[in-house]
């Protein structure tokens, strides 16, 4: 409607007549060439190995722009740095509502700080688009209706790995060992759930570790000595690879259910050893660069290029570029469904309303899926086993659909 | 740092029976330097209260993220700039403040204008506490040690058994009521709110290094061998010099907790005492206004460094690492061109100005 009238009317009333269509209905941030997008992610700090997702999105939305941006906008993404400190992250996020009038943030990263401009996104009712962490609480519509979530949440995959020990190992000793936070024990959390009383009876040994150890070899001299003959493995890349190193020192050699994050090969599997690895029991949603299945994998290639052309400094070994790279595309598919209509409702709208969108980057099969209930978009996963080269993929894509309350 | 050279002449000057600071003659373009000192503290207090109508809630939001750093830096300069002991521990101070403030407005519902105080009295109990063991240490002992308790507070905070209280990595999300002023917006109120506690803790600094206590403070700072043979009690005076250090912190830190709303054992790493050091040494060891440039500086330059790494690099991810070199050379800069803090900077030039 605006164009016909830009047609037969003189050029100047039509601009008037444009910045006023766009200032009643759209967000803040959102004119004609362009949508404002916020986000805050630690390029400082100690979880500063994280930040290429940052770098990668940003690299994703210079993609969008040199092809013509969305719907005629452009992009013009603003990330800041929170050095993964609360007070620090809603100082920033206040700047990139208040200040810089973005109309969405988008792929905040880290718990404690997404925490800490939770109320606040939703008091301000800017969308708090595909939060970069797998806690549990960021699908809850009714409660926080302006929070949606990304990744499959820890506790699901918690669950998958206690359904798989009562179906595979139903009179095993099992050990686990996890990470002494949110992440750690929102995964443990899912596994006494699907196990329920079992959890008691078979879990033998319990150890937990601070993501500042130097390491964990006494957890696991400890958990062998438990006599368990599963080992559940919660832990960031860094000290899954000392644990596997130990393990084979020490002739320990459980069935080792090993978590997502870790399962990569860039990070863990190669600096372990690939024959030490061989045999771990892991589920992923995202396809590994390193792994051969994917060399001619159509997605992983176009991945490449992008990489290439793109984000040329980023590392075309590391699993968290393809994380951005697949996480941007739900915002990008969100802005394109939206259309003209850019009010922070009908982003939101957009949001919650996936229907099997095929997510770029994550296993065959899996697709996004939100609705009004929904706020999880990413909910299945494969289990997988290494090879020594690869992860091999066994059993279905299975869905984990926990419904938002 | 803790060397006689200071020329703090104001300190000198409380001796009863009070003589005329022979300093305080001295005139800037006509004006002597007591004048000078009225009217910028005037000035300041002008600027403090009226600014926050100037600015949108973003900018008064940063301003009373500044108040409390100022505090907490006051607080850490009345322990190693007057009384010269190190502490690289302040931040484990301002988390038990912001703690004692969030536990009690999430587990028992108190008020949050209730909350300062105790967090006050908490952290002057655990400043004491500390300091009576550890003041048998000296200098970069002590500044070890108290490190330790910067680097463990996170983890206790974390701590399984404390869970109940403290929520953990979740940390606490503190509710708050609207501002009870019709005319102040949320933010506004909040920044009065802190601005009433740090003009209070600001005054009280002030007569405190004046008076009996601020002579004996200084006095274990300069030579506490000479310090002891006068009759001052170095390890009581330590402590309690630790324990009102304690109280700045945890009011500070109660403050933050009310004003971010959030309070994780992120908030309080190692990195942010720190952080409290170079705000302290940039505004200026043993003076009081400092307190205020140190804590702005901690706030607003690292900020600017990001704008203009963005500026120069076009928003670039990729060149955020420069941030925080960019911070540093800042620092550097600020170092060598004044050497005593941006307060000893201007003081020293006031004397030169002054005939």
């Amino acid at each position: 409607m605006g164009k016909m009238f830009k047609l037969t009317t003189g050029a100047a009333v039509a601009f008037v007549a444009g910045v006023g269509v766009a200032a009643a209905g759209n967000a803040p941030g959102v004119t004609d060439t362009e949508i404002k997008i916020g986000n805050t992610n630690p390029y400082s700090g100690p979880a500063s190995v994280y930040s290429t997702i940052g770098k990668s999105i940003s690299a994703c939305f210079n993609q969008v722009n040199a092809e013509g941006g969305i719907n005629g906008r452009k992009i013009n993404f603003i990330t800041y740095d929170d050095g993964y400190s609360p007070p620090k992250t809603k100082e920033q996020i206040r700047k990139l509502v208040e200040k810089d009038k973005v109309a969405l943030t988008f792929q905040t990263l880290g718990t404690p700080t997404n925490s800490a401009i939770h109320k606040y996104m939703n008091k301000k009712k800017v969308p708090h688009l595909f939060v970069a962490t797998g806690a549990t609480k960021w699908g809850q519509p009714k409660k926080f209706p302006w929070t949606m979530g990304f990744q499959p949440n820890y506790q699901t995959i918690g669950r998958i790995f206690g359904n798989y020990i009562l179906q595979n190992h139903p009179t095993s000793k099992v050990a686990v060992l996890y990470q002494n936070d949110d992440y750690g024990k929102d995964y443990v959390i899912g596994v006494k759930d699907a196990m329920g009383d079992k959890y008691k009876q078979q879990v033998v040994k319990e150890a937990s570790y601070e993501v500042t150890d130097p390491t964990v070899a006494s957890q696991i001299i400890s958990l062998k000595n438990s006599g368990a003959d599963v080992l559940v493995n919660i832990s960031i890349p860094k000290f899954a690879a000392q644990a596997i190193k130990k393990m084979d020192a020490i002739g320990w050699k459980p069935t080792h259910l090993l978590n997502d994050v870790a399962a990569t090969i860039a990070s863990t599997y190669k600096p372990a050893g690939l024959e030490k690895s061989k045999g771990i029991i892991s589920v992923t949603y995202l396809k590994d660069p390193n792994d051969p299945e994917w060399k001619d994998d159509a997605e992983i290639k176009e991945w490449r290029a992008f990489m290439t052309k793109y984000y040329p400094k980023g590392d075309i070994n590391n699993a968290f570029n393809v994380y951005g790279w697949a996480v941007c595309s739900l915002m990008i598919n969100v802005l394109e469904r939206a259309g003209n209509d850019l009010s922070r409702d009908n982003i939101m709208k957009m949001a919650a309303s996936f229907k099997k969108f095929r997510v770029r980057g994550t296993l065959p099969g899996i697709v996004a899926n939100t609705g009004p209930d929904d706020f999880y978009p990413v909910e299945q996963m494969q289990m997988v086993r290494f090879d020594g080269k690869g992860n091999v993929r066994f059993g279905p894509v299975i869905s984990a659909e926990t419904s938002s309350e | 740092m803790t060397t006689s050279t200071l020329p703090d002449t104001e300190m000198k000057s409380g001796g009863a029976p009070r003589r005329a600071n022979p300093a305080d003659r001295l005139r800037v373009f006509g004006v002597s330097l007591p004048w000078i000192r009225r009217v910028s503290i005037l000035i300041g207090l002008a600027l403090a209260l009226f600014l926050p109508f100037y600015m949108e809630g973003f900018g008064v939001f940063q301003l009373t993220q500044v108040l409390y750093l100022s505090i907490a830096v006051l607080g850490l300069n009345l322990l190693t700039g007057f009384t010269g002991q190190f502490s690289l521990g302040h931040s484990a101070f301002m988390a038990i403040g912001a703690y004692t403030a969030g536990i009690m407005m999430d587990q028992w519902e108190v008020p949050y204008y209730l909350t300062i105080v105790p967090a006050g009295i908490v952290c002057f109990a655990a400043g004491f506490l500390f300091g009576l063991p550890a003041l048998r240490l000296e200098g970069l002992y002590l500044a070890l040690a108290t490190f330790a308790l910067a680097v463990a507070a996170p983890q206790l905070l974390k701590y399984e058994h404390f869970e109940p209280f403290t929520g953990g990595v979740q940390g606490l999300d503190l509710l708050k009521p609207d501002s009870p002023i019709a005319f102040l917006s949320n933010d506004q109120w909040w920044y009065y709110f802190s601005l009433f506690f740090g003009v209070l803790l600001f005054i009280a600094a002030w007569n405190l290094v004046r008076g009996r206590t601020g002579r004996a403070m200084i006095a274990i700072r300069d030579n506490p061998i000479a310090a002891s043979t006068m009759g001052i009690n170095l390890s009581l005076y330590k402590s309690v010099t630790f324990g009102v250090s304690g109280i700045y912190c945890g009011v500070a830190g109660a403050l933050s907790a009310i004003v971010v709303e959030f309070i994780a054992p992120e908030s309080f790493t190692f990195i942010f005492a720190i952080l409290l050091l170079i705000g302290m040494v940039i505004g200026g060891i043993a003076s009081i206004p400092a307190a205020i440039i140190g804590g702005a500086f901690i706030l607003y330059v690292p900020n600017f460094s990001e704008m203009a790494v963005d500026f120069f690099f076009g928003g670039d991810p990729a060149s955020k690492a420069l941030v925080w070199i960019s911070f540093g050379a800042a620092m550097i800069i600020v170092v060598y061109i004044m050497p005593m803090g941006v307060a000893g900077f201007v003081k020293r030039n006031l004397r030169r100005l002054a005939r």
